[in-house]
Formats: C-alpha cells, structure tokens, sequence
C-alpha cells in the first residue's frame, strides 16, 4: 500500500457513508423545522451560528473532516492507542466531577466555549477500542470467567461513573457492549439469567408484590414436583431451586420495591411506571408517595382524563408522532412542531418531527436506513479477518441498535425515556462527533480488512 | 475461534430486525389506525376564533338609521410580555397611575397565570387615548395592542325601550339555547327588538382558523386561512317607526310617568312607542354598560319598564266607547235611547249610586262626547241583562267575547318582549268562590267595569289597537314594530303581522256612530281644549281613579284617538299615571300635538305654548317623588361614607408616614443613635469580657445585627 498517499476510496465501504451522510442531512433538516418560523433568513440563520440547525451544520461540517482525517489514519494507531484513549476517557469523565457542567440535572458535561462535551458519550468510542483490543488478544478465551469480567469491568466502568454522574441513560447504553460479548462466545446462561432478571423486574413492577410471591412460590414447588424422580440421584436440585426462588422473591421483595421507594429519582419512577401503564403503584413512604404524586403533576400526565399514566413529553411526542398520517403534513407544516409542544424537540424527540411532518412513511424511511446501516455494520463485521475489527463493529453495531431503539421506543411511548439522543439526527455536537468517529473508524478499519490488526 | 460464534451473528440479526418490525407495527398504529392523535393535535394548535359579524341595522319609515353600528377600541395587554415596557410614560398617556397599572396587571395575571391570556386593559378608550397611544403604540408592542369590537349606536338617542339593549350572554342563556352556537363572551339582544328579533340581527359568526403555540400564543393563519368562514352580517330591520315622532313623544313626556303608543290602523304598524320615563339607549352600550345598568335598575322611576306593553291600567272612560259598540251591535239601544242623569246612576238602587259630572239628558253621541257615566251603566246593564241570554253567566261571557274580538284581555302578539295581557272578567272568575261564589253576583256587583274602572285592566298599546279596530272599521293588524327583513322574512316571524282581523261583522253605521261621539269629544266635549285646526279627529277621554295599597292616588289622564276621521293614518292612545285632574288635562293636549305633528309634521305656532306647557309640567307622581327622595339620601350617605372612609385612609396614611419615617430619616436617626448605642455596647464588652470573651464577643454581633 502506498503509504505517502493513502487512497481514501479504496476498499471505503461507500454505502455506510452514503447512509451516514443522509441521516446527517434528515437530522439537519428536522431541527431546521423545529427552529425555522416564517419570514427567517435562511442564508443568515445557517451562517449565523447562532440557531441550532446552524451550529449543527457548523458541527456536520467539523465532523465531516474528522471522519476524512480518520479515513487517512493508519488503521494500527487505532490498535495502539486503544488502551490510552481508554484511560483519557475514564479520566476525562473524572475531569467532569471537577470542572462539570451542570445541564439538565446532571453534572456531566465540559464546556468547551463553543460546544458542550458530555465525556460519557465520547467514551463509547474509547471503551469499543479498548473492548475490541482486549478480545483480540490471542491468549483470549472468552469462556473463562476471568476473561468475561475483565471485558465487563472495561465496559461498565464509563457507565458506572456515569451514573454516579446523574446521567442513568447515558449508562444504560453501555449494556450494548453484551451485543458484542454475545457474538464472542458469551455463554447463553448469562442472557438467560440477564433476560428472566429483566421479566421478573418488570413483572414485579406489573403484578402485585404478594400475587407475584404466591406465583413464584407456586413455580418452584411445581419445578420440584416435576423432577422429583431426579431429586433422589441429585439433592442438590432442591438446594438450588430453593436458592433460585430465595434470589427471585428476594428480587421482587426487596430489590425493586427498594428502587422504586428509594433508589430511583421520583421522575424516573413515573417514567417507568408510566411506560408500563400503571398509575396505582402503592409506596409504603407516604412522603415518597407524595413526592412521586407531585412528580406526575409536573410532568403533566393526562390521568384525570381518563388516560393511563402518560407523561406530558410522551405524550406531546405521540400526538405529533400520530397526528402524522401516512403522509405526513409536508416540510415545515408541522402544528406540533411550530407550536413547540413537543420538549426537548431538537434533541431527544427529533423523531417525533420526522414522524409528524413526513407520516409513516418517512418514519419508516428513516428507520429502514437506521437498520439497513446497523444490518450492514453486522454483514462488515463478519467479514473481517482481525477479531479487533470484528468485536468493535459489534460495539458500533450494538451502540447504534441501543440508542435508535430506545430513542425511537420513547417518543412512540413503547420505552421509558431515559434521555438518549438519536444518532446523526439530535441536535448536539458531542453526540453527531461521537458517532461519526465510531462510524469512520469502523469503515477505515473495514477498509484495511485485509491486514490482521491486534 | 470466530468461526465458533459464526451462527451468533444470525441471531444478532434477527433480535435487529425483531426490533424494527415492533417499532413499525407501533407507528402503523399510531400514524395509520389511530385517528386520536391527529384530533389532539388539531386541540393542541388550532385555534378557532369566532368572528362576529355585524348585527343588522334597524330603519324607520323615513329610511333613516334609527339603530346602527359603530366600532369601540379596547386597549389588550397581554401580561406575560410587558416586562421592560417605559411603564411611566405608558401611565401618562393612559392618564393612570402606577398604582393603578399594577393594579389592573395584577388582575390581568390573576385570570390566567402563564401571562399569555389577552385582558382587556381599558374597554372602549376615548378618542383622544386612542390617537395619543395609537401613536406610540410601537413602543409597547407585543405587550400591548388595540382591538376593535363593534358596539351599538342609536342616532337620535329615542325609542329605548323599544329596541331594547344587547348583552354578554350569561350560563342561563346559554343553557336556555344551547343549539344556537352562543359562546360565552358573545352579545345578544336581551330585551326589546334585539331580543325578539335576535335570530335575524344576529347574523352568522364566523370562524377564523389560526395556529397557536404551546402557550397559547397565536402563530398566524392556519394554511393560510383557507379554512376562514367568514360571517354572514346579521339581516336589517325595516320599520314604520317615526322616529322624530317617537323623539317628540319623548319630550313631552318629560317629567311625567306613562306612555304614548300610535299605530298606523291600516297595517297595525307601530309608529311611535313612548314609555316614560325613559333613559338614552346609548348608556347601555360600551364601557359603563354595567355601571348605567347598576343605576337605571334600582330607580324607582323605572326607566326599564316598557310601560307601553308591561303596565296595565283600568281603562277608564276610553271603554266607554267599546261598550257603545257592543250594545248597538247587540241591538239592546239605538243611537237615539236616552237615559237622563240626575247626577248619579241609581239603577242598582239607591245604597251605590255612580256620580256623573253633568247632569241632563243623554243619547249616544253626546254620552260619548261628555262622557256621561250614568248613560254607560244603563248601556252595560241592558247588555248584561239582555233577555235573549239564559243567565248572566252566558251574558257576562257573550261580553267578554266582544272585549276579546276587540284585543282586550289577552297578549296581542306584538313583537315587543314583556307584553302583559290585560284582564277581561269571565263568569267563571265571578264565580270562583274566592271572588263572589255563584249566584252571588250580578251587574251590580260589577257596574264599575261600564265606564272603565273595577276588574277591567288594558294595556296602551291595547287602548291604542282598539283605535285602529275603532278607526278601520271593523279591523284591524296585530300591533308590530318591524315591518319587513332585509333578504326575506325567512323564519316566518312577521306571519303573524300580514294577517288582517276581522273578529265579529259590525255595520259600518254602528261604527259611524261612535266616530259621531268621539269627534264630538274635540269638537266640544271632554278634548275640545285638543282640537287641532284642520284635521278631524275622533277622541276620547279617560280619568282613571287609582289605588295603591288600598290608598287613593291622583287620577290617570287618559286619552284615545285616531285620525283623520276621513282616512285614518294614525291611532294614538297615552297615559299621563297619577297626573290628577281629567284626561282631557294632560293626556289629550299630548295626543292632540302627537297627531298634529305626524300629519302636518309641524305643531302650528299657535299652539306653541300648549307645547311648552306639556313639556314642562312636572308630573311625577308623590309616592314616586318620595322614593326618589329616599334613594337619593340613601345614595347620599353610601357616598358619604365612602368620603369618610377616603378622608380616613388619608388621615392614616399621613400618620403612618410619620410612623414610619423614610429611609433618609432612619439613616440620620441611626447616626445619632449609633453613638451611645456603641458606648453602652463597648462598656459591657469590657465588663464580660473578663468572665468569656468569645460568648460575648458573639452576643454583641448578634444585638448589632437585630439592630439592623
């Protein structure tokens, strides 16, 4: 390879970018018809960097020429500096204790004059690197415990500062990375577990703490009673099913009453259980009640009208999602969106602009680029020859499913809304310059595919 | 080792895909199958605002604009977006203090607390405001804005209680019609024309489809106002009223309790319909709407009170005529029956005897034309007692039909609200044990009700109609104001009035009988003192003896007419209430200068002074006089103790200020006092000190600082 002039097209995987460059653009013209009204100076307001679509043009630009840098870039410096971009970002979110920012409730972010930068997502691309670096290593047997705790402590830990930092969504798309773990070999027993931990949270959420107790309780005796022939060769069964049913009721006793009546900000409480639809959760705290009762009022729920718990922003999201149509209003007719119902429109609930001003079929447009990028990071991924390529496309991969998915699963009120933006189309430097690094490092090391990196 | 997880990736794939077919599914129902969501957004965005149109105009029968339209200006704030505003130049034009703009801001802010509701600041601002802040309304702008609202006028300041007044429609009305589209906010005719003619004036609002923001703030034109209904304006009313008429009627009614009404007897349109007293129409529009309407209620005058309509009064001597009518047509006289009166009627014995004024010998034309009591009690009592009847009960009845057929005793219809419907006997009322029982009564019971006193009660504009019967010979139209709608009489409200009534066939010589008694009345009867030179006109005089609470009141003048005799134009009836002396006094020479006025439309110099003399006699009854009086000192005393509380608020706000002395004062009091305060302090710091001087150093920062 020529090393003086590096063929940016050569080996390119070409349709990524195209998928990039036209989410950017949808992404650009949403927060335009959030901001735009009537009789602005277009030239002015996009030059002015004083409105967001401007500034977001401003930040496409910017990243436009990272990603061209990225594409002339080694791709061994990416190898190499795995581990050490890794410690700068753990070390940047440490920064924020001290110099952070408070936005929105959390401390989490470093003003840079001209951009706010929210370390914890800058460090998704760190922690893929360094994820992907510490897979590849040939020694690497991911069936070893030793191996699977050390790959969840480099991927948990930016998420644990995270929530330390007030910032839970954020975190919560670290669990992405299992995407990733999965695809390596991670034993189905930790999804199975994973998975039933998360039906049992979520039914001791929807059924009453005593029914759910009588259920599991029942289930257990029932398991014994089916195995009890194999009891005899193999005691230890009893042992530890009952430890299982100790580990379930103790689950649903404890640990999730714990959270709701503790643990979990009052609004995060009413998001959940709004999601869920309930709106009669019992607190045992009469002040937690209360707290959360005024919580309810403040987001606006519409439960006296007769709607199950619903919070306003959700709602606002789903009226200008659905007052869409198939069709959608048109560009720029959008009620909801000139009418500013919909909070935080620009950011979180972009979606809810594309769905209101371009109906169903721009919804699913969109969607369909979203997951024709994702199924191609897949489809690249399984064609690499090095396991560091391979492991960080599944973080690529795996980061993007999370953040569209719950993204879009809250503004169409199918998943709380943790506050996670939606890749290239919100609105914020930080997140637009994270994804497109995440994205131009996997399509340069695609496009060295055929060197076996470490 | 990759290859080991190939399979893997598959799975990836389908938890990939799983996700999107969910969130698809979840779009298609909420874009597609849902239709709820696109009906909360248009709540959320739209807003349909109401244009009213301009309700319709009424004319008189010279065309002329007797009620129109006219625009007032109401300054709106909206509160939210008046921070930063020059508040001390914005006072000096609205002529308002700081105090006061706060005020009202402050009110503004309790309606609504987000700030973004519109208040009117000032309704209906003067001339002068509205040029000064038109000016330098762009000083304000966004805060401040002026809106137009259109509001009624009344050209020549007459015929009040006749149109009636337009009002904020309230939760009874809008219950009592709920399916005609009123929102609260809207006017409506609440009495007179502007209510009965309501569903025509009003016309049909329009909408004006805007978009509003999250806050209520109004974006603009939703698609560009192609959805816009524009009103349709409210149809105008044409009528026969003679407003320089009904002007004059007022006038010389001034200071005297009654009414005027005057119909034209060939198409029973209403030319004139006076009550008194009366109030300018143009008090209840505009900004003091409510404050007039708080003073006009309560006085005992009852300005509000279409006396033309809603009072009724015995008939007195004006029925005399009627029962003329009745016993010729009944064949019970002739024209030329006499009866003499020797000074009272003694036809029910000699234990009641009915006073007459002049003794003599009567036939029917100079009974009318002298109106001759003793002559009419025969003339009932042969009605009554009429043999072809089997009892008085059939009898009475047969006579209260006549009185029906003649409009008396029930509602007539007319198109102005409140009507009263007068009272005509049956035997059944006789009858009712309450009153004699059966078999307990008989003319004599009753013989009052002959000349128009006793249980017989009529309303003016029944007088007046019976006139137009009288006039027309045999006919006559429902009384009506308006005459016909502009673009159609499409809900069939004037039906009524295009029929003509002919109740019971009565010669047109039994007619001219009467005409021959009432034409005497002004040629040298009871009216002669009313004749009017060159035109011929038939009268009649009533003096109606009153009652209130049991206590006799000075007389009603009462006078009835129509003319000319030849072709009848007009048929006019007033009453002067409690004017004293007889109905030729007051009431004739008021009809007699109405007549001459609508005929000649000029009153003749000579009769100039008769013209002053009716304006300005004073004939506001006593009793009335002394409420007056009451209402007045109670008015006096309420204001007063406002004054006193003003004075009061004044003396203790003087006080409080040397109470409280300003901040330059405290600050001298201070420096005066600082210095022994500090030499008190410093000598018990040295005294404590020696036991703990940290505590006391601590005690003394906190005396300093409770000081301050």
């Amino acid at each position: 390879m020529n090393q003086r002039a590096p063929d940016i097209a050569k080996g390119t995987d070409w349709l990524l970018i195209w998928i990039y460059l036209a989410l950017c653009v949808i992404g650009l013209i949403c927060i335009f018809s959030v901001e735009y009204r009537t009789g602005d100076n277009i030239m002015q307001g996009l030059l002015g960097f004083k409105k967001e679509y401007s500034k977001q043009f401003f930040f496409l630009g910017a990243s436009i020429v990272v990603a061209i840098f990225i594409l002339i870039t080694d791709s061994k410096f990416f190898t190499a500096t795995a581990n050490l971009s890794y410690l700068f970002g753990v070390f940047l979110i440490l920064v924020t204790f001290v110099v952070g920012k408070e936005v929105g409730g959390s401390k989490s972010w470093i003003p840079l004059g001209f951009m706010n930068l929210q370390p914890v997502e800058v460090c998704k691309i760190f922690t893929s690197l360094a994820v992907a670096k510490y897979m590849s290593r040939p020694e690497m047997n991911f069936s070893k415990p030793r191996a699977q705790i050390i790959a969840a402590a480099i991927a948990f830990a930016p998420a644990v500062l995270s929530v330390l930092q007030k910032e839970p969504g954020a975190a919560l798309v670290y669990f992405s990375f299992a995407i990733a773990f999965f695809r390596e070999g991670l034993p189905g027993v930790y999804l199975t577990v994973f998975l039933s931990l998360i039906l049992l949270i979520i039914a001791s959420i929807v059924v009453k703490q005593n029914t759910l107790f009588v259920i599991l309780t029942i289930l257990a005796i029932g398991f014994v009673y089916l195995v009890r022939k194999k009891i005899k060769r193999n005691p230890r069964i009893v042992v530890t099913t009952i430890l299982i049913w100790g580990l379930c009721v103790g689950v649903q006793m404890f640990l999730v009453p714990a959270l709701f009546e503790k643990i979990l900000k009052s609004h995060q409480v009413v998001r959940i259980l709004s999601t869920f639809g309930i709106d009669d959760y019992k607190f045992k705290n009469k002040e937690r009640a209360a707290e959360i009762q005024r919580e309810y009022a403040k987001q606006g729920t519409a439960r006296d009208k007769g709607v199950k718990g619903e919070s306003y922003n959700v709602k606002q999201s789903k009226i200008a999602i659905g007052s869409g149509g198939f069709w959608g209003k048109g560009f720029l007719q959008g009620t909801q969106t000139s009418g500013d119902f919909v909070p935080a429109q620009n950011t979180d609930f972009i979606f809810s602009t594309v769905g209101e001003s371009f109906g169903f079929w721009g919804s699913v447009l969109v969607l369909l680029l979203y997951f024709g990028l994702m199924l191609r990071i897949v489809f690249l991924a399984e064609r690499q020859r090095s396991t560091f390529s391979r492991v960080y496309a599944y973080c690529v991969g795996g980061i993007l499913f999370f953040h569209v998915v719950l993204n879009v699963c809250m503004t169409i009120g199918l998943a709380p809304s943790p506050g996670i933006t939606l890749p290239f189309l919100s609105y914020g430097g930080s997140s637009l310059l994270t994804f497109t690094i995440l994205l131009f490092i996997l399509i340069k090391l695609d496009a060295d595919r055929q060197m076996v990196l470490r | 080792m990759p290859v080991f997880n190939q399979s893997r990736s598959r799975i990836v794939r389908l938890v990939f895909i799983a996700a999107f077919l969910v969130i698809v599914i979840q779009l298609f129902y909420l874009q597609v199958i849902s239709g709820k969501y696109a009906r909360q957004a248009d709540e959320n965005a739209i807003f349909r605002k109401p244009v009213l149109p301009p309700r319709g105009l009424i004319f008189d029968r010279k065309n002329r604009a007797i009620l129109n339209n006219t625009l007032t200006y109401d300054l709106i704030v909206t509160p939210a977006q008046a921070k930063g505003i020059d508040t001390a130049f914005f006072c000096r034009l609205m002529e308002i203090d700081v105090d006061e703009y706060k005020k009202r801001m402050t009110k503004a802010k309790q309606k609504d607390r987000t700030g973004y509701l519109p208040y009117i600041f000032e309704s209906s601002i003067t001339p002068a405001k509205y040029a000064r802040l038109n000016e330098n309304l762009w000083r304000f702008q966004s805060a401040f804005y002026i809106q137009d609202r259109p509001i009624r006028t009344y050209p020549f300041a007459a015929g009040a209680n006749i149109f009636g007044y337009t009002g904020e429609v309230d939760s009874n009305y809008l219950k009592k019609y709920t399916d005609e589209n009123y929102i609260s906010g809207d006017y409506a005719g609440m009495t007179g024309i502007e209510a009965s003619y309501e569903k025509v004036l009003r016309g049909e609002k329009g909408v004006q489809v805007l978009l509003r923001d999250k806050l209520g703030r109004i974006q603009g034109p939703y698609e560009n106002g192609s959805l816009d209904q524009e009103g349709v304006a409210g149809s105008n009313l044409y009528t026969s009223l003679d407003i320089d008429l009904q002007q004059y009627g007022e006038k010389l009614m001034t200071n005297k309790v009654g009414s005027i009404v005057a119909i034209n007897p060939k198409t029973g349109s209403i030319i004139a319909m006076v009550s008194s007293p009366t109030y300018d129409p143009s008090l209840l529009t505009g900004a003091q709407r409510r404050k007039h309407f708080n003073e006009l209620y309560p006085d005992p005058r009852k300005p509000l009170l279409n006396r033309a309509v809603n009072a009724s009064y015995s008939p007195g001597s004006t029925f005399k005529t009627l029962q003329a009518l009745v016993a010729l047509h009944d064949g019970v006289i002739t024209t030329n029956t006499t009866f003499s009166c020797s000074g009272a009627f003694y036809g029910c014995g000699g234990g009641k005897p009915m006073g007459c004024l002049d003794p003599g010998t009567y036939y029917l034309r100079t009974a009318i034309t002298h109106s001759c009591n003793t002559y009419f009690a025969h003339v009932m009592q042969r009605v009554i007692n009429n043999p072809k009847f089997p009892n008085i009960d059939s009898s009475l009845n047969a006579w209260n039909a006549y009185m029906a057929a003649f409009g008396l005793g029930h509602k007539l219809g007319v198109d102005v609200p409140t009507e009263r419907s007068g009272f005509i006997p049956t035997a059944e009322y006789f009858n009712s044990p309450k009153r004699y029982g059966k078999g307990h009564w008989n003319f004599c019971t009753f013989r009052s009700m002959s000349i128009g006193q006793g249980e017989v009660n009529t309303t003016p504009l029944q007088v007046a109609n019976e006139m137009a019967y009288i006039a027309n010979k045999g006919w006559y139209y429902i009384p009506h104001v308006v005459d016909s709608i502009e673009g159609g009489d499409k809900l069939g409200l004037l039906d009524k009035y295009k029929q003509k009534i002919v109740p019971i066939n009565i010669p047109d010589s039994i007619f001219e009988a009467v005409h021959d008694g009432m034409q005497g009345v002004m040629d040298g009867g009871t009216g002669r003192g009313s004749k009017v030179e060159g035109i011929t006109i038939c009268g009649k005089t009533g003096t109606v003896e009153n009652y209130y609470r049991g206590v006799k009141q000075p007389n009603h003048s009462f006078f009835c007419a129509f003319a000319p005799r030849e072709n009848p134009t007009i048929a006019i009836m007033c009453v002067v209430e409690n004017s004293g002396r007889y109905g030729g006094s007051y009431a004739a020479p008021i009809v007699s200068l109405m007549i001459e006025k609508y005929i000649h439309d000029t009153v003749s110099a000579k009769r100039k002074p008769l013209e002053e003399r009716m304006i300005n006699t004073d004939l506001i009854p006593p009793l009335m006089k002394q409420e007056m009086v009451k209402m007045d000192s109670l008015k006096k005393s309420r204001e007063d103790d406002i004054q006193l509380k003003n004075e009061l608020k004044e003396i203790k706000d003087t006080l409080q200020s040397e109470d409280n002395p300003t901040e330059n004062e405290i600050r001298i009091e201070k420096g005066r006092e600082s210095k022994p305060a500090k030499d008190t302090q410093e000598n018990k710091r040295l005294q404590t000190q020696m036991l703990d001087p940290a505590k006391q150093r601590k005690t003394s920062f906190v005396k300093t600082a409770i000081k301050r």
